[in-house]
């Protein structure tokens, strides 16, 4: 079973779009969308929830007034200045468990964390296994290694050929969490110079973690001066350009119908996705 | 005054709203611009800052002096990220685990314990025309944003204007950029994504009881469901870009819309003038 997963350094270069199309296109996948904090494969693919689960990770401090006689050891240690007037501020809290092991007066508890949920819907394009990170929480790259651990264990269960997933937009612990242990890496890049500079950065990351990458240049014609300056790096780091996709507006108005791109036109931004998707599958299949 | 851009969704344009302000801003007062895009920061593709000083990023790691350790197992109960394993005869570190929290270090009895820094990135700052300037970048590889994203806010300098851009996202990393801003602009724009995303940031910003406002970015499409959403949530859109190829080719040069297009600073001049008003009248929308 292989595992492709779309990342892009940049965030908005068009991802979650060609997801959605490579869903409509490939046959016996599963989907997961490792995009836990602003995650928007849903908004194509409108899945039935068939089942929730609760995400619980972390801890946080909770000091019990009656018990806390103010000594200031706490706040003194703590790493993160998560401890004001003898209250812990929940958003700085890291769960350490410093401050509640030190705590002369043993006021200190740590509270488990519901930090958010994790889902298993069924699509008209199969199953998606999805998650929904609470506001403001953290372990965002746990709940992505959670959800390609269960998409893993549908597809083995399934006997699915391949698992394609969403991947967050930078290069952090979301990012490395959805990557490590990946087949194929898609890297969808767009020709502005900061688009170039984050693919750079992104595809560093694919070779720290020795997952193969692929690029797409996005509305490759929107300054086609910088999508030659990205062909010349892709050449250079030896890495195949999979993919010139044009802008076209047609990509926001199957965007708003709520559908993939493939399934609304037949225009040359569908034409480029399904070459690509050949492309992929390919790949996916060789090695 | 800490104006942090911020947006859910990436790719709505909070660089260029974040560089163009500090532009058009700069001949008025000192202001700092501070890239916390610490995974992708592109704020220097425009603002072509003169970098004078940089610092490592560090977190402070474990270091056993095994001559002291006598294997009691004590730093690894008590370390909550598992970056420690305690084996009859030796410990293993797994430097990448490590928060820094320092509870092992303080904790262990024999006192083996020191702490070395790791490093995960590095802070840079200069001179950007006029515009003071302070980016963080992480080691491609690392995991951790937040510890780069704090050393490079503990440069603010809040007797002028900072304005912070924000990673996309509501989670950790944009929680310690925005925290302990005076104002939240949020950069979306009118597509489903774009709304979706935008939700999700407000009830992150509100959650931080900060005032915000939103930017409509490539404005002028059929797609009217972010400013109703707006309306419904008594949200000011205080400022609208339309869809525009020329900025987009700005864009892709690395030209901000304030340098490439002068005529619109004043806009961003005006959006300044907005938030200062809303903030010395207290009507950001706080809460509904």
């Amino acid at each position: 079973m292989k595992e492709l997963v779309v990342l892009s350094g940049k965030g908005g270069t068009g991802k979650t779009s060609i997801v959605g199309s490579l869903a409509a296109l490939a046959e016996d996948k599963i989907l997961a969308d490792c995009d836990v904090d602003a995650a928007d494969l849903h908004l194509l693919l409108e899945p039935v929830v068939r089942q929730k689960q609760e995400f619980w990770s972390g801890q946080v401090a909770v000091i019990d007034e009656e018990k806390c006689t103010q000594c200031g050891l706490c706040p003194e240690l703590c790493h993160f200045e998560a401890i004001k007037d003898f209250r812990v501020d929940p958003v700085s809290c890291e769960g350490c468990g410093f401050c509640y092991h030190i705590c002369p007066d043993e006021a200190i508890t740590m509270k488990e964390n519901l930090s958010g949920h994790w889902f298993i819907s069924d699509t008209k394009y199969g199953p998606l296994v999805h998650a929904r990170l609470g506001i403001a929480q953290e372990n965002s790259g746990k709940l992505v290694a959670l959800v390609r651990q269960q998409a893993r264990e549908m597809a083995e269960k399934q006997g699915a050929a391949c698992i394609i997933s969403d991947g967050p937009p930078g290069i952090g612990c979301p990012v490395i969490s959805s990557l490590s242990g990946a087949s194929l890496a898609l890297l969808v890049t767009e020709p502005t110079l900061s688009g170039i500079h984050d693919l750079e950065r992104v595809l560093g990351v694919c070779r720290h973690f020795g997952v193969p990458a692929l690029v797409c240049i996005n509305k490759y014609d929107i300054n086609e001066e910088n999508s030659r300056r990205i062909e010349d790096y892709c050449l250079k780091q030896e890495v195949e350009v999979a993919a010139r996709i044009p802008f076209d507006n047609i990509v926001t108005e199957a965007m708003v119908k709520g559908l993939p791109v493939v399934q609304y036109s037949d225009g040359p931004v569908s034409r480029e996705i399904k070459l690509l998707w050949q492309n992929i599958a390919g790949r996916l299949s060789a090695n | 005054m800490i104006i942090s851009v911020a947006s859910g969704k990436g790719g709505t344009g909070k660089t260029l709203v974040a560089t163009s302000l500090a532009f058009s801003l700069k001949s008025k007062q000192p202001v700092q611009l501070l890239d916390c895009d610490v995974e992708e920061p592109n704020d220097h593709i425009f603002l072509k800052p003169v970098i004078t000083q940089k610092e490592a990023v560090c977190i402070q790691v474990p270091k056993v002096d095994e001559a002291k350790c006598t294997h009691c197992g004590l730093c690894a109960e008590v370390c909550a990220y598992n970056a420690l394993a305690v084996l009859p005869d030796r410990v293993m570190v797994f430097p990448e685990l490590c928060h820094g929290c320092g509870a092992c270090s303080y904790l262990c009895p024999e006192k083996a314990i020191s702490e070395e820094g790791r490093e995960t990135g590095v802070v840079e700052w200069g001179q950007a025309d006029g515009i003071d300037f302070v980016q963080g970048r992480i080691n491609v590889g690392e995991a951790m944003a937040p510890p780069a994203i704090r050393q490079v806010r503990e440069r603010a300098n809040a007797d002028g204007v900072v304005i912070i851009d924000v990673p996309p996202g509501t989670s950790c990393p944009v929680v310690e950029a925005i925290k302990g801003s005076h104002f939240c602009l949020l950069v979306t724009e009118p597509t489903p994504f774009g709304l979706n995303d935008l939700v999700l940031a407000v009830e992150t910003v509100r959650e931080l009881n900060i005032p915000l406002a939103v930017v409509l970015n490539r404005a002028g499409g059929e797609y009217t469901k972010v400013e109703e959403y707006c309306r419904k949530e008594n949200i000011p859109i205080l400022l609208t870009i339309p869809l525009d190829t020329e900025i987009a080719r700005l864009y892709s040069r690395g030209v901000t819309l304030a340098e490439g297009m002068p005529e619109t600073q004043e806009m961003f001049i005006l959006l300044w003038d907005e938030i200062r008003k809303i903030l010395d009248e207290g009507t950001g929308s706080l809460k509904r």
